[in-house]
């Protein structure tokens, strides 16, 4: 039940957050238009690389991609990547049998440890990729990865 | 606006470690609801993340990370009482930014 005055509080920070959407929503219009719309919306291994710029990445075992090889829940995946090449500045994580390949992108500015996990939706059992962007040339890590259970609704 | 984000910071051995939870649905416009008609995308599209004002990672986001992201990163350097900041902005055009302490 709501008493008078968290009405009056709510219907306060309603007003805030408006005012505040406003604002904030003139901005980052700027910072989404960096978004690689044409790798996001990548059909093809070979398409999405070239969006990326990345031709003909070379598979190098120094890029490390840790993962579970069983996904019971294909709608959290977790995925991690470890570069040790040097001057690695680029970190993406691809699926090859999901409707767009490229799941996420990081840019590894050169405070940054090239080691960064996030958790991904995969709709059935497919080649997982690390993609890493060391010294302006493009190297990978595959493992497949098992989805009992598809995780893009339907 | 969204939901704020859980931000932990930790500083052991030189490195900083920082694990963030984020507040979103991450729909991707694949999915249909009960009445059979397509629920539009609507996903965190960049992830920018700051060390004391510096920009030490941006990130680039499609609709198959998972709902309420959750991501792990690394920064060299760093030390109990800096401040790591992250930011994002969604394919509406909405934007949330946390704060949090290292420790």
């Amino acid at each position: 039940m709501l008493n008078q005055t968290s009405r009056r509080q709510l219907l306060k920070n309603g007003g805030l957050l408006g005012l505040i959407a406003t604002f904030g929503a003139a901005i980052p219009r700027l910072a989404y238009a960096a978004w690689n719309k044409a790798a996001f919306e990548g059909k093809t291994l070979p398409d999405t690389y070239k969006a990326m710029g990345a031709d003909g990445p070379k598979e190098s075992g120094e890029v490390q991609l840790i993962a579970s090889d069983i996904a019971e829940n294909g709608a959290v995946v977790p995925l991690q990547c470890v570069s040790k090449l040097p001057n690695t500045t680029q970190i993406a994580f691809l699926v090859e049998k999901n409707p767009n390949m490229l799941a996420a992108s990081f840019d590894i500015g050169p405070d940054m440890v090239a080691d960064v996990t996030t958790r991904i939706k995969m709709g059935q059992t497919s080649n997982v990729i690390a993609l890493v962007k060391a010294d302006g040339k493009f190297y990978t890590a595959t493992k497949e990865i098992k989805v009992t259970l598809g995780g893009c609704g339907g | 606006m969204g939901h704020p984000m859980k931000i932990r910071a930790a500083s052991k051995g030189g490195v900083t470690e920082v694990k963030v939870l984020m507040n979103h649905e991450m729909e991707t416009g694949f999915r249909k609801d009960s009445s059979g008609n397509v629920v539009p995308a609507w996903f965190i599209a960049e992830v920018v993340a700051k060390l004391n004002g510096k920009e030490v990672m941006t990130a680039q986001w499609g609709p198959s990370v998972s709902k309420n992201p959750y991501l792990a990163f690394k920064i060299k350097g760093g030390k109990a009482g800096d401040k790591v900041a992250i930011t994002w902005t969604d394919s509406k055009g909405d934007t949330r930014t946390d704060e949090a302490t290292v420790s």
